[in-house]
């Protein structure tokens, strides 16, 4: 399950009013999680019984897929330990505290948030203004999200570390790269969805194009602009656990999956999946908290 | 100049090239909207009156003929804020409130803050509008946001309202009670106002001059002069006279329309 997966449901879920059908999916997906651990894991088990000459009954087989040192598929509360034992129960200048952890890729998802939607909103102005532009820049916004990130990310990291350009920096380009198109697309179709009619108006009026974009087609589009953060939001965190990956990081939630992956830490794999999915679900339910503010001030119905 | 017709257009000729072929939208009108006049276009859709409108107000480019503004270009007169127009829609922007919107051109066209406040204050007195400041246009009936997008076009200094059937959306009593406020505010500002519209009464009830128009091509077809008194209370209407003009509006439209009805 991707962080960009859990982002996407935690915003689906966000604001509606009962909380009973959200419980309801809560525990079915801890249910089917449970039944796939038992079945993942119960291959080892039998394995190890076998070997140890006993047998195992049904409630021991699935106590022992339960409680694994290092199992395919750790079970719920194997995560939910681990996650307590390296973020409460541990300070945060450990090594191994996963806040630590979490802050470092936060630090580089949020650059390269704040470049990719600047990045993404300066393409749309130019694109929304000027046909030139539209023309050239468009194709290779779209180009560059059918570039696989996962075979970019090394090459933008070591031609920036051959530069002496390493930390923070190279991860949050990469975040850049993910985050700023969903803007860029968003932002487009903000700029020109006022209707003709009010351009038309702004012309009689003989409005300058800059009065037009501050007093038209910017407020028009914030909307489109909110909508489109809470993408790139989690595209950005996504960018920014990738960067870790390639690098050899000792640090970041992308450095955790790393060696926990290299140990066959499944466990502590799994404690940073669900970090990055609360860094997400936050990230993505503060701008929907921003969205509902400039609603208001705005003038709208809710 | 200030003597002269406020609209003058000779020759007027437009053809919009589409796909199916060129469509001619104005041909050969010849028309001269008069300071002070209450000039309403009529005619069935198509017929240009709407197409008239936009090129006085320079925003359709006229392919043939010339017209002239305040005796200048219409794109002059554009730069020189010489008109307001009021679209069919009201077209309030939905995150300004009643005041924000009327405020808006006066905004752009660099105002002073106090000056601006005043004159808000003032049109939205002459619409009626007074206390509904801080409202925003959802919260607002139909005739109240058209009402709104009124006093935005009077906001500013144009002596002349170009109207592109302001009152089409609305329901026919708010659209009687318009008409005469609309009526009285003309009394009261002594502006020049051109009124596109589909309805025979409305023209007629409004109009110093009533222009009849016919489609494919659109053209001019008869330009009435109305006898009425400035002063009409709304049972004018029944009067003989009232209806003797609404007939040969109707006469003209239909002549207009051929053998097409």
């Amino acid at each position: 399950m991707s962080a960009r997966g859990m982002a996407s449901r935690a915003a689906m879920s966000g604001g509606g009013g009962s909380a009973f059908p959200v419980a309801v999916v809560v525990l079915g997906i801890l249910a089917i999680w449970y039944v796939a651990a038992v079945a993942l894991n119960s291959a080892w088990a039998l394995d190890q019984a076998g070997r140890d000459g006993v047998t195992l009954s049904a409630r021991e087989l699935v106590a022992d897929t339960w409680s694994q040192e290092r199992p395919r598929l750790p079970a719920p509360h194997q995560v939910a330990v681990e996650l307590w034992n390296t973020t409460v129960a541990m300070p945060v200048t450990s090594k191994r505290s996963l806040i630590y952890h979490a802050w470092i890729t936060l630090s580089a998802t949020l650059a390269g948030f704040v470049l990719g939607t600047g990045l993404g909103i300066l393409l749309a102005v130019g694109i929304v203004h000027d046909r030139t532009t539209n023309a050239s820049v468009m194709p290779w916004v779209i180009a560059s999200q059918t570039v696989p990130i996962l075979a970019i990310a090394p090459m933008i990291i070591v031609v920036l570390a051959s530069v002496g350009v390493a930390g923070l920096l190279p991860k949050a380009l990469i975040s850049m790269y993910l985050s700023f198109f969903p803007v860029v697309v968003g932002m487009v179709k903000g700029f020109r969805s006022p209707e003709t009619m009010l351009l038309d108006q702004m012309r009689t009026w003989n409005a300058s194009p800059a009065q037009t974009f501050w007093k038209l087609r910017w407020p028009a589009a914030l909307p489109y602009l909110f909508a489109s953060l809470k993408v790139a939001v989690a595209a950005s965190l996504v960018g920014a656990i990738i960067g870790e990956l390639p690098t050899g990081a000792v640090a970041g939630l992308g450095a955790r999956m790393l060696t926990g992956s290299y140990y066959g830490q499944t466990v502590q794999i799994w404690s940073a999946l669900m970090m990055a999915s609360i860094l997400a679900a936050t990230l993505v339910g503060l701008i929907g908290l921003a969205e509902r503010l400039t609603a208001r001030a705005m003038g709208g119905r809710a | 100049m200030r003597d002269g017709p406020v609209i003058e257009a000779r020759g007027l000729n437009l053809v919009f090239e589409t796909g199916d072929g060129p469509v001619h939208a104005l041909k050969d009108v010849d028309l001269s909207v008069g300071r002070g006049d209450f000039v309403s276009f009529i005619g069935p859709s198509g017929c240009g009156k709407t197409t008239f409108l936009r090129v006085a107000a320079d925003l359709e480019e006229p392919t043939g003929g010339t017209i002239a503004v305040n005796g200048v270009s219409p794109a002059e007169a554009r730069r020189a804020r010489a008109y307001g127009y009021v679209f069919q829609a009201a077209g309030l922007f939905p995150w300004r409130t009643i005041a924000g919107n009327v405020r808006l051109p006066l905004e752009i066209m660099g105002y002073a803050r106090s000056e601006q406040a005043a004159r808000v204050a003032r049109v939205l007195e002459m619409v009626e509008l007074a206390g509904f400041e801080n409202r925003y246009p959802w919260q607002l009936s139909g005739g109240m946001q058209q009402r709104a997008s009124i006093a935005r076009a009077l906001a500013f200094d144009a002596d002349l309202l170009l109207m592109d059937e302001p009152f089409g959306a609305l329901d026919e009593i708010v659209r009687d009670k318009l008409n005469e406020q609309l009526l009285a505010l003309w009394a009261r500002t002594g502006k020049t106002i051109a009124f596109v519209t589909h309805s025979i009464p409305e023209a007629v009830y409004l109009s110093t001059r009533i222009v009849v128009m016919s489609p494919r091509p659109g053209r001019v077809t008869d330009v009435i002069e109305s006898p009425l008194p400035r002063e009409r209370p709304l049972h004018i209407r029944e009067s003989r006279e009232f209806l003797e003009i609404a007939g040969r509006v109707r006469d003209g439209l239909r002549a207009g329309m051929g053998e097409e009805v």
